[in-house]
């Protein structure tokens, strides 16, 4: 029986944790020697995109009803053509919304959050992020019917080209309680959560005024902007940007620091990374002891170095 | 207009995680518990519809009585009364059951919850109490305004935001955003004082079926000793992202 996946797309295009999700699909589908059937609803992208991960059925939903999003209609339209105990779903907010719901529909168990392959598939066991990154937990499935959410940037997304083929289905599903009123998009702007680079500013930069050399390392690294929990509290940077444990949970390549001291809650959500570098002009800030390279000294003069050097390297 | 929070019992957000030493467990020894913090801007939000427009609203938490202190701190903020279900709940799964239960029975208009609890962060309660009831769900709530039958919920999408327009009941999950952290509510005294008399109703459980269990738990392992790079030697620090770490 196929692996399902669930790959999201924004107005049509598929976003990269939809190629992680059939990645991570595929992988789960290796360990039983299944296939992976992958569900999108309304993609203009073109399928191929997803046989390069894996995929070895597409099944289009096509339904104007679902131009826009609503977790219980996009729960209903999904569990009409799944077909299998193993769903794959990516980890982001809508997908995480849509997950929930359609556990309940199936009957199915729900482990959120995971971070690798299963370590068992009868019972369904595997490894999950809890905690707010600060643990682990080994998460076992009751039953046999699994829906899974694939954290962000924790498998990564793995060629592994197939064969494929599609097939369009056509729904029209109910969706009657929610209604769009309006929808704003900041284009060319970097999803923070899918980003591999991420550069991140505190405290330490005295004002909102000072965030163009932020943007402008971020720029030169194709990174994502960050903030900690204070300077979102005083609005000097929204609330979208602040990474922590009620903001947002990241897991980039690389996390850059600077003029953020490091507390328990703000590591917690950046403890991920796989790369960790702090600049700080205080050399007993805690974030010292969790990172991999460290800079003490002033960001002003540090940063714009910095952006040059990278600028150069990067030709 | 009857509104239901939903409140987890979570370690203080300065807690060191520690497990059991067979790894069974979380070690609850030496944690101080507090409202689920995503929770408290949905408690914030109901207790300012509560004041805008006279609606009741309760708390709910699926707990064994040690999570009590939290719900008393929650009628401290000004939640109308309380209802506990004596559960150590297990799952998300088991969760959602048992709000759902005590929502079904209570007629409410709007069920508010944080879209994650920071401790097992499953994320999955609220959308599971959505499909439970049959009612339309918004994760990740940053707005929201009542209107009688309808509410206006603004959502964050990756990269933006989205205002809807829900049917009521709806199950709303709010984040940082639904309010702002200025405005969370600290208990006054007054607050503290009537929260002793407030009802707290203690309801049995309705189920014992879980879907997922923590089999063992692990810590993060320690990162390496930091790699002190001089400020006046930028180069090195280029040089070990690009050729050690290669991450650039």
């Amino acid at each position: 029986m196929a692996v399902f996946v669930y790959a999201e797309n924004i107005n049509g295009v598929y976003k990269k944790a939809a190629f992680e999700a059939v990645s991570y699909a595929k992988a789960v589908a290796d360990q039983a020697g299944d296939t992976v059937t992958v569900i999108s609803v309304n993609p203009t992208d073109s399928s191929d995109l997803l046989y390069k991960y894996g995929a070895t059925n597409v099944i289009n939903i096509k339904d104007e009803g679902l131009k826009n999003f609503s977790a219980k209609a996009y729960a209903q339209a999904v569990s009409e053509v799944v077909d299998g105990n193993i769903l794959v779903f990516p980890h982001t907010t809508d997908a995480s919304s849509v997950a929930p719901m359609l556990a309940i529909m199936k009957n199915y168990s729900l482990i959120t959050n995971v971070l690798e392959a299963p370590e068992s598939q009868a019972p369904f066991q595997v490894k999950r992020k809890a905690f707010s990154g600060k643990g682990f937990m080994h998460a076992k499935a009751e039953g046999t019917g699994v829906i899974l959410t694939v954290s962000q940037n924790a498998f990564g997304v793995k060629e592994n080209a197939v064969s494929g083929s599609e097939e369009v289905k056509n729904l029209s599903v109910a969706n009657e309680d929610t209604k769009v009123i309006s929808h704003e998009q900041s284009s060319g702007k970097l999803d923070l959560k899918e980003a591999e680079v991420v550069v991140s500013a505190g405290r330490g930069l005295k004002g909102p005024e000072n965030w163009g050399m932020v943007e402008d390392l971020a720029n030169v690294l194709g990174a994502a902007t960050a903030c900690s929990k204070p300077v979102s509290d005083i609005g000097w940077r929204p609330h979208t940007e602040h990474v922590g444990q009620t903001g947002k949970a990241i897991a980039p390549n690389l996390y850059i620091a600077i003029g953020i001291s490091g507390a328990i809650q703000h590591l917690a959500g950046v403890n991920s990374s796989k790369t960790i570098v702090v600049i700080n002009s205080d050399a007993e800030a805690p974030f010292f002891k969790s990172a991999d390279y460290g800079v003490v000294g002033d960001a002003f003069q540090i940063i714009p170095a910095l952006t040059e050097k990278i600028k150069a390297l990067k030709g | 207009m009857k509104i239901l929070v939903c409140i987890s019992s979570v370690p203080d957000t300065t807690s060191k995680i520690n497990f059991t030493a067979d790894k069974s467990a979380f070690d609850k020894n030496g944690i101080q518990w507090v409202i689920n913090p995503l929770d408290e801007f949905a408690l914030t939000k109901a207790i300012k519809l509560q004041e805008s427009q006279g609606a009741t609203v309760t708390v709910l938490n699926v707990g064994d009585a040690v999570t009590e202190p939290v719900i008393r701190k929650a009628l401290a903020i000004g939640a109308n009364d309380g209802v506990r279900v004596n559960l150590d709940p297990k799952d998300s799964y088991s969760t959602a059951k048992e709000i759902a239960s005590v929502a079904q029975n209570g007629g409410y208009d709007l069920i508010l919850c944080g879209k994650e609890s920071i401790d097992y962060n499953g994320g999955s309660v609220p959308g599971m109490v959505a499909q439970l009831l049959n009612q339309p769900f918004v994760n990740a709530s940053v707005g929201l305004d009542v209107n009688g039958a309808e509410a206006t919920a603004v959502r964050e999408i990756e990269g933006g935001k989205e205002t809807i327009s829900v049917k009521l009941p709806a199950v709303i999950a709010g984040q940082k955003g639904l309010v702002d952290e200025k405005d969370l509510i600290i208990p006054n005294m007054r607050g503290i004082m009537s929260a002793r008399t407030k009802p707290l109703q203690v309801v049995e459980p309705t189920s014992s079926e879980v879907k997922v269990q923590g089999v063992s738990y692990d810590s993060v392992p320690a990162r390496a000793a930091v790699k002190i790079v001089s400020p006046d030697n930028l180069d090195e620090l280029v040089r070990l992202l690009h050729e050690e770490a290669k991450v650039i």
